[in-house]
């Protein structure tokens, strides 16, 4: 039984909400849905000419995206076993783990095209999970931001805190990321002359001036226990600890390129350079790989020709896709609003 | 909760069909007579034991209501206990419940006590409840324990709330704190403000109730006015008229003498017109309008919701004096026409009936929200899938890494620095348990695969599209100015796949205005077709209606020459008696009669039948006005001559005797008994032998039938002075008898109700409403079978049929009336072997697997042989839960149309449930009264008519419109698309969530299944929330494939609902596939882009949270079938949004992410991966569309194609 729930007032307040509620709903073609509509619908003519402008558009900008990428000239020189002395060659580990081994390793490299400088100089790590959740969380934000926040480590463990004079110090900075800051170094000798490699402004501006703080100081960074990577300067605030930023803004895969430096000279082509890498990371516990990549850039960045290739397949399946549609319609046209594709015009004997 | 309903309503028919019944004819509203189960209150007790007797069902008790008894028979017929087995069944059915046995002998311990004008006596023993109402349900200090308490009953919150909880575990952090709380904390405090501001207007609605005064007698003996809230059962009160009744009070005394009280009982059950009560005549004399010299004691039973029943008794001067439900007013009623009453207080505040009928309807369920859980399953079983590799993987690297994890720089087991904890296990916790946790983190991760939100979605958009109903003109009834109403939320969509319309024919297909049209007086016919101006202007009756009249009968009566010829007696013995022979009440507006201005005085009839107020209106139009009735007298007004007619008594309206009689005593001192019945009933107590006036009304009777008209008898006898004292007597004693009085009243009557002169026949026409048979057709051709329940005459209801189209020339009638189980077998089988159904050789078991084929077959043979069946209630009580059931169900499937007639409240449910729980198919039950609202709660969609009959249906309903033609926009537009809409919300949403958590998935497996993600855990959240659900919305709520203009043009477009075209499980896998596709491109693209760059983390999950808006909208957009501004704006503007919230997370210096944007901005490699990623996940979904458009183009996209062409060629 489902009477008027409510007595005298709710009731009288419902009768008041139903009068206002039975006016005569008032004509606006919004209420009505009659709002004037653009209907898409998909004529032979609209759907031909959508193909064909995906491919107009698709293909040249392929062929420009392929022909940039072409024109990047890119060493890759993959370093990691060979800088490592045949006499430890099954012992890699413990060969970078000795702090006696002498560590430098010096290798030539052929220039086979003109490099137009400005040209970055990376290192890439293959097989390094710097996306590893317990990695990318492993840092304090606000740490590297301000002074005060020396004691912010609570993000950071296992990389938190050392005892030096039975005292708990945090460690600046903090975290498996900061702990794990890569070390291997570079000099580049072009016909006997030192390359100039520079090493400013290779990280973010804004990582520079805003996220990584100005008075912030290196301190009790690994200063005891496991040796993760490379020191810091101490009297250097980590606005100006570049490698450490651009180390910092981790990788989103495990195989990545990292910025090192900038040479702001040409290289010719066949030049021979000569490279000396003082080759202290270890990536053989876990069996990373390490390469030295010299780079030019144009617009759509380093060599990849990923993306003009996909530009121009996929503007050639459109206009593939546009002839076959117009043939489709030629062999088998079905006129637009035809009544005898209707359901029940097919089927007779259906709904009256 | 909907299921107890239900399996109560089967308790009940199935009790009701188990015991071997006589249907009994009942009174009705309508003045027609329906079958009805007088066994019902039975079958509840039996199951019950009464504690629950009002919950059930609201039509047997409402059609009881209008006997309206003037005598307490129940509780003298319940007074015999021990032999009501014995009893007739009838008797039976009466009887009340376990805990009221005895009527006089009632057990203090169960029965309310209640001292009259003794309320500190009365709530000596037991305190009762006062008459404080609360109807809110929350305090300052409970709310919010307890809202969150009832929210939490939701299991979408309760899997917010595990997420949430999972992800404070330390080795589960895959968000910080905040971030995975901030859903869950959104849609509470959504959820709280809305409950608390609901409860708020209760609050207030509340305070001024219990506010309101009332006159209460106090114990110096005079009224005082008293707050409602301080009124306690015991206190005697005095109403005045237009004043509402404070609690549920028993009518001591009434202004008038014999102790009437008229009351209106709209704010209880809807009905505008007036009833009547009475104070019992021991006690009207011991009260005056200042004084209450009543004392004694009232035990009555407990609290129950049972408006229409009241058993209790009254010790009064040492008497014990029975009460039922004609001496009771109650809570929320207005006293009208009286003066004052005063009544005493017996049930207050919370206890009172209207209080305690204040629960709602159960909900319903959409049939797209089962199949949605359905898939629900399937996308939680992909994200088991999901977990289990992610955990498995984990497994294997874990394995693979065991000897390097202490120094691998991006694990680190241990702290290996000297520090505090050196040596020790920084959270690590085994590889069982690692696995554990990454399976855990990863449910976390990929949470939104379920698609919680989607739940929230819908109700919005279900919201929008209530209120584009609501607000829709074609759907405003401008005649009575009443709009749509959407009562139910939940089944929108339902309206888009109707196969099944069951609807009731009175006041549904017909307006129930009745209209007296034809008139058999001694013999001949008169028709009122022909409006005449009155001949003389001697009426000074104004009516509400003007009736035309019959020139020719008005003759008749005017005739002044030979007044006793015996047509001219028979003439005015037909009006006295339409006049009479009721119970209308008339209402003279304003001033007494007396006062004649102009001569002219308003007058309005309130009766509880629209059939009597027909009658006595066309009775005054023929000059024979009825302007004032007591319970001892009537006054007509003869052309201006007042005639007083003495009432002796009256036999009301009963089911056994179908008729009902009137003793009257004429001013000149002579006495007739004048009646009026059901023709069945009434030709079987005539005197006229088969005479011509006998023939003449039989023609005449058979002729109204045919034409639809409701037919009564009217016949009427001089009673001699023996008759009249044998009647009397037999009456005085049966009126007072304390058992088995109804019986004898009956037997009473039939002392009077013998060999009646025959007077003649009236005909009532109950106009079909506007458009009905044109949306009966609209309809048909929709493919929605239109069923007609009806309580009429077999005759009435098949020329209602024939007039609504329903029924057509061409079609074979197959009648089914039977006396017996084996008749009706034989009947139906008879019926499919001659018309070759086939049986579908669906059980109950695979019944609900009818596929679509299936369909067409079916509606192929449909058109071989289109066939009408037309069965009534008797034959039903044969076949519904019996074996016949299935043959029926066969026979009725293959036919066009079903018409069952005479068919009680409870088979209407049984018949709608006959094609429920035999098939898929969605049924719609429409109807107005409440005899309705069994059938209209059985339905998968109930519509209730907001007519004559009160507001029972609309409140059981879950749409309420004024008119049946609005069915007609209702399911083809409207339902159409909400269907239309909803389902491509759902595979929308779907998709949405289902590409997120895949592209989430890619990543994964990339990052040593570390659970990390690319995304920062803000974008994360606010995906599903900010970034994609605006469009979502806004397209779910006005997106229209079809101008309302074409839907109702072209009725098969609605064809579509019923193929699921909008939402099935093959769309619901190629969406899924699409959705894979889609994932890996979303993932890969960038991946391949920046293989050989310094890309980092956050510039890519920035890329990828920019792609996957991009490509979601755009889908979106790509579906969108007609664009207006709002969609421009909601689409494109979520991807400016998606940007703006970027832009603010990323100038967060303390966020990893910062300044990410900006340096992406400024690459072009950045917007070509986008445009790369867009175009190369949507092309294989365009693609197809436009191949499966051009070689399968769907009814709805040719209707496109047509309407798009002649808005070309401006035609449209």
């Amino acid at each position: 039984m489902s009477t008027d729930p409510s007595t005298s007032s709710a009731a009288a307040a419902e009768e008041k909400s139903n009068k206002r509620k039975s006016k005569k709903p008032k004509y606006s073609r919004f209420t009505q849905q009659e709002l004037p509509a653009w209907q898409p619908i998909l004529t032979p003519r609209w759907v031909i000419t959508i193909f064909t402008l995906i491919a107009l558009v698709f293909i040249p900008v392929g062929l420009a995206a392929f022909s940039a990428s072409q024109s990047v000239v890119e060493v890759e020189y993959e370093y990691d076993t060979a800088c490592i002395p045949d006499s430890y060659k099954d012992n890699a580990t413990a060969y970078i783990k000795d702090d006696n081994t002498n560590k430098t390793c010096t290798q030539k490299l052929s220039i086979k095209s003109k490099m137009q400088a400005p040209i970055f100089v990376y290192y890439q790590l293959d097989n390094f999970y710097q996306n590893h959740r317990r990695y990318v969380k492993s840092r304090s934000d606000e740490q590297l931001r301000t002074k005060d926040k020396e004691n912010d480590v609570s993000s950071c463990s296992p990389e938190d805190y050392v005892t030096i004079n039975n005292k708990s110090e945090p460690i600046v900075p903090c975290g498996l990321i900061a702990w794990s800051l890569f070390n291997d170094t570079y000099k580049i000798q072009n016909k006997d002359k030192e390359v100039v490699i520079n090493k400013t402004n290779i990280a973010w501006a804004s990582d520079r001036t805003t996220k990584f703080g100005s008075d912030v100081y290196p301190k009790n960074f690994q200063a005891s226990g496991l040796i993760g990577g490379a020191k810091l300067d101490p009297t250097k605030p980590l606005s100006e600890q570049e490698d450490l930023i651009v180390w910092m803004r981790t990788a989103a895969l495990p195989k990545f390129r990292k910025l090192y430096g900038k040479i702001e000279t040409d290289l010719e082509a066949n030049d021979e350079i000569v490279v000396v890498i003082e080759n202290n990371y270890n990536t053989y516990e876990f069996g990373g790989k390490k390469s030295l990549v010299l780079s030019t850039a144009t617009w759509i960045g380093g060599r990849n020709n990923f993306l003009g290739i996909a530009y121009v397949v996929i503007g050639s399946m459109s206009l593939l896709l546009a002839l076959g549609f117009l043939l489709l319609y030629i062999l088998k046209p079905r006129p637009l609003g035809d009544p005898t594709y209707l359901s029940w015009n097919k089927n007779p004997g259906g709904l009256r | 909760m909907l299921d107890v309903k239900l399996r109560r309503l089967f308790t009940l028919l199935s009790n009701v069909l188990g015991i071997g019944i006589e249907p009994v004819l009942v009174n009705l509203s309508k003045g027609h007579a329906v079958e009805s189960f007088p066994l019902l209150k039975e079958g509840q007790v039996g199951q019950g034991q009464g504690q629950e007797q009002g919950q059930g069902t609201p039509m047997d008790s409402h059609r009881r209501s209008h006997s309206n008894s003037l005598l307490p028979f129940e509780i003298c017929e319940n007074s015999k206990p021990h032999h009501h087995h014995h009893h007739h069944h009838r008797s039976r059915s009466r009887f009340k419940s376990g805990q009221f046995d005895d009527g006089f002998y009632v057990h203090e311990a169960i029965a309310r006590s209640v001292y009259i004008n003794d309320p500190k006596r009365t709530n000596e023993n037991y305190e009762f409840t006062g008459n404080e109402i609360r109807t809110s349900s929350y305090t300052l200090l409970t709310f919010l324990p307890k809202n969150l308490f009832i929210q939490f009953h939701r299991v979408a919150y309760l899997y917010f709330l595990a997420i949430a909880a999972l992800n404070q575990l330390p080795p589960l952090a895959v968000f910080g704190r905040t971030a995975s709380l901030f859903p869950l904390l959104f849609v509470l405090c959504v959820t709280a403000i809305k409950d608390g501001y609901e409860d708020w207007r209760k609050h207030r609605s509340d305070r001024f109730e219990n506010n309101r005064e009332c006159l209460v007698l106090q114990e110096h003996g005079n009224f005082r006015p008293k707050k409602w809230k301080r009124i306690q059962a015991g206190d005697v009160v005095k109403i005045s008229t237009d004043e509402m009744i404070p609690a549920d009070i028993v009518l001591l005394g009434t202004s008038d003498q014999s102790g009437i009280a008229y009351i209106q009982t709209m704010n209880l059950d809807g009905e505008s017109n007036l009833k009547t009560r009475f104070a019992r005549q021991e006690t009207v004399t011991a009260v005056t309008s200042e004084s209450c010299g009543v004392t004694g004691v009232i035990r009555c039973e407990k609290p129950n919701r049972n408006i229409y029943e009241f058993a209790a008794n009254m010790e009064f001067n040492g008497n014990k004096i029975p009460l039922n439900q004609s001496n009771i007013v109650l809570r929320g009623c207005v006293l009208k026409n009286t003066d004052w009453l005063i009544g005493v207080v017996v049930c207050a505040g919370q206890e009172t009936k209207a209080m305690l009928n204040s629960a709602a309807a159960p909900p319903k369920r959409s049939k797209l929200e089962i199949y949605m859980n359905r898939e629900t399953g399937w996308l939680s079983i992909f994200l088991f899938v999901m977990c289990s590799a992610v955990a498995l993987g984990t497994a294997v690297w874990l394995v693979r890494h065991k000897q390097q994890l202490e120094t691998l720089p991006y694990y680190r087991k241990t702290y290996l620095n000297l520090g505090p904890h050196f040596g020790e296990v920084y959270r690590y916790y085994g590889i069982p348990m690692e696995i554990l946790f990454s399976f855990l983190s990863s449910v976390i991760v990929f949470q939104i695969m379920i698609p919680i939100s989607l739940y929230i979605t819908m109700e919005l958009v279900r919201v929008g599209q209530s209120y584009f109903m609501v607000e829709d003109m074609d759907m405003h009834d401008s005649s009575c100015g009443l709009r749509f109403q959407c009562r139910s939320f939940n089944i929108n969509e339902d309206l888009g796949q109707i196969r099944y319309i069951f609807s009731d024919k009175t006041g549904t297909l017909t307006e129930n205005k009745m209209e007296f049209r034809k008139a058999s007086v001694f013999g001949k016919n008169y028709e009122s077709s022909i409006p005449v101006p009155p001949v003389k202007s001697k009426r000074r009756w104004k009516l509400k209606s003007e009736i035309p009249i019959d020139y020719d009968l008005m003759t008749l009566l005017q005739k002044e020459e030979d007044p006793s010829s015996e047509e001219r007696v028979a003439a005015h013995d037909f009006f006295i008696t339409l006049t009479a022979c009721n119970t209308v009440i008339p209402v003279v507006n304003g001033s007494r009669p007396s006062k004649e201005d102009d001569g002219v005085v308003n007058i309005d009839y309130q009766g509880e039948s629209p059939d009597e107020q027909a009658l006595v209106s066309a009775a005054s139009a023929y000059g024979y006005t009825l302007f004032e009735r007591t319970s001892g007298h009537v006054v007509v007004d003869k052309n201006g001559e007042k005639i007083r007619l003495e009432v002796l008594g009256m036999h009301e309206f009963d089911s056994v005797r179908k008729r009902m009689s009137v003793v009257i005593r004429f001013p000149d001192n002579a006495v007739k008994v004048l009646v009026k019945g059901a023709d069945t009933s009434m030709l079987s107590i005539l005197a006229n032998d088969k005479d011509s006036v006998w023939h003449g009304t039989q023609t005449h009777l058979n002729e109204y039938s045919l034409e639809g008209l409701r037919t009564l008898v009217l016949a009427s006898r001089d009673l001699s002075e023996e008759e009249l004292q044998a009647w009397q007597s037999a009456y005085a004693e049966a009126s007072t008898a304390l058992y088995d009085r109804a019986t004898k009243l009956r037997h009473a009557a039939s002392l009077i109700e013998c060999k009646l002169k025959l007077l003649g026949a009236t005909g009532i026409e109950d106009r079909l409403q506007e458009g009905v048979p044109d949306t009966i057709e609209c309809l048909r051709q929709a493919g929605i079978k239109v069923w007609v329940l009806t309580g009429d005459k077999q005759e009435t209801a098949i020329s209602i049929g024939v007039s609504c189209k329903l029924l057509t020339p061409d079609m074979h009638k197959i009648i089914i009336n039977a006396n017996s189980e084996a008749h009706c077998r034989d009947l139906l089988v008879e019926a499919k072997a001659r018309y070759g159904v086939r049986p579908s050789g669906k059980g109950h078991g695979n019944g609900k697997c009818k596929t679509i084929a299936d369909l067409g077959k079916e509606e192929d043979e449909e058109d071989t042989a289109p066939m009408a069946l037309i069965i009534d209630g008797t034959s039903l009580v044969y076949i519904l839960e019996k074996e016949a059931e299935s043959e029926l169900f066969d026979l009725a499937t293959a036919c066009r149309v079903v018409i069952c007639c005479r068919v009680a409240p409870l088979q209407k449910a049984g018949i709608v449930n006959l094609i429920k729980s035999r098939t898929d198919d969605m049924t719609l039950a429409i109807g107005d009264g409440a005899n309705d609202v069994s059938m209209i709660q059985m339905a998968d969609v109930g519509v209730g008519i907001c007519g004559q009959e009160g507001r029972q249906a609309v409140m059981a309903s879950d749409f309420a419109m004024g008119q049946f033609r609005f069915l007609r926009k209702l399911l083809l537009v409207h339902g159409h698309w909400n269907y239309q809409r909803l389902g491509y919300l759902v595979l929308y949403n779907f998709y949405r969530n289902a590409v997120f958590v895949f592209m989430l998935f890619w990543y994964i497996l990339c990052s040593a299944f570390s659970t990390t993600s690319a995304l920062t855990e803000w974008s994360c959240v606010l995906y599903s929330v900010i970034y994609t659900s605006i469009p979502t919305v806004i397209v779910g709520v006005m997106d229209k494939d079809l101008s309302q203009k074409t839907l109702l043009q072209y009725p098969k477009l609605y064809g579509a609902g019923h193929r699921q075209e909008a939402y099935n499980i093959r769309l619901f896998w190629l969406t899924m596939i699409d959705t894979l596709w889609q994932s890996l491109v979303v993932f890969l693209i960038p991946v391949l882009t920046y293989q050989n760059s310094s890309m980092d983390i956050w510039s890519l999950g920035s890329l990828w949270t920019i792609a996957i808006v991009i490509l979601v909208t755009v889908h979106l957009a790509m579906d969108v079938n007609g664009w207006i501004l709002i969609m421009h704006v909601a689409v494109w503007g979520s991807i400016f949004i998606t940007y703006g919230c970027l832009i603010v997370l990323d100038s967060i210096p303390l966020l990893p992410n910062y300044w990410t944007i900006y340096h992406l901005a400024c690459s072009p490699t950045y917007w070509t991966t986008i445009l790369l990623v867009t175009v190369v996940a949507l092309l294989p979904r365009f693609a197809c569309k436009v191949a499966s458009q051009i070689l399968w183009p769907s009814d709805i996209q040719i209707a496109r194609e047509v309407e798009a062409i002649s808005k070309e060629h401006g035609d449209w």
